[in-house]
């Protein structure tokens, strides 16, 4: 496995922490615990999004910097497989 | 409103084609109890939903399912692509090619095409959320017959993934059911319903 497709399985890895603190806060709103959990786990993802997006492509069209090519455009669509 | 990221909520690589897989997985994209009919039930849901919490659980849970669609899809594209005349002819993949080729359509298994009567929307929270709980353990039921058929690793692991998702939303439905009962009238639940009655004493 490459590094782009393990810092992509990385990224993966914690947004899934996010989604499941998301979806158990939405039903415990005070649980304090958890809340750190995902405060802690939100500024890991957004700091591993924005180096994602300076090595390899942009997840989010928010992180396209666009110069010569049109990042967004020219980035790797996620049906496609690391072994197409 | 929405924003897209260009990753998969869970990786699918799949090496080998295999149409007959495909078309069996194939009903968790636009079959009865299928991905789609999961995200546009809870996303269609949201509107006559009394109580903000709820309403904001299905934004969130419909949100996933978009991503477990995403997917499905995702498997169903790996299994058919570089597929032979030949492999489609033996595989029984005739029938779906002629009228698809090798692109993703929503359909159940047995050829039946998506259907909104596969979900619905009653406008009581109530039955909404005993269906939201009763569709998480129709699609996980689903997921299991999947994983007797598969042997590939590579496409084990995602449907298992998609599996375990049923089982954590079934919970979550469940908790907004109590929040929502913890609210009502507790010696007559269906006294009046809070997303279209007007009641002065019990509005809250």
């Amino acid at each position: 496995m490459g590094n782009q497709e393990q810092m992509l399985r990385d990224i993966g890895i914690v947004d899934f922490v996010l989604v499941e603190l998301m979806e158990y806060l939405d039903t415990h709103p005070f649980d304090r615990n958890a809340m750190e959990y995902f405060n802690h786990y939100a500024r890991i993802k957004n700091q591993m999004s924005k180096e994602f997006a300076q090595r390899y492509f942009p997840l989010t069209v928010n992180l396209a910097e666009c110069n010569k090519e049109w990042s967004w455009g020219a980035a790797p669509l996620p049906w496609e497989g690391e072994c197409s | 409103m929405w924003n897209y990221e260009k990753r998969l909520q869970f990786p699918v690589n799949i090496k080998e084609p295999n149409a007959k897989l495909a078309q069996a997985i194939i009903s968790q994209y636009g079959g009865p109890d299928g991905e789609m009919g999961a995200s546009m039930r809870y996303l269609s849901q949201r509107y006559s939903m009394p109580y903000r919490e709820v309403a904001g659980l299905l934004t969130d849970i419909g949100t996933e399912e978009l991503a477990h669609l995403e997917m499905v899809a995702t498997i169903v594209h790996q299994l058919t692509r570089n597929l032979s005349m030949e492999e489609i002819e033996k595989s029984g993949f005739a029938n779906y090619y002629v009228d698809h080729t090798i692109g993703v359509w929503p359909q159940a298994a047995g050829g039946i095409p998506f259907n909104a009567c596969e979900f619905q929307v009653k406008g009581d929270i109530i039955t909404d959320l005993v269906e939201d709980m009763a569709a998480e353990q129709k699609a996980r039921s689903t997921y299991d017959n999947i994983l007797r058929l598969v042997d590939d690793p590579d496409v084990c692991e995602p449907i298992k993934f998609l599996r375990q998702r049923e089982i954590v939303h079934f919970q979550r439905f469940g908790e907004a059911l109590r929040i929502t009962q913890d609210k009502l009238n507790s010696k007559n639940f269906y006294a009046f319903n809070p997303g279209f009655d007007r009641c002065e004493d019990c509005n809250n």
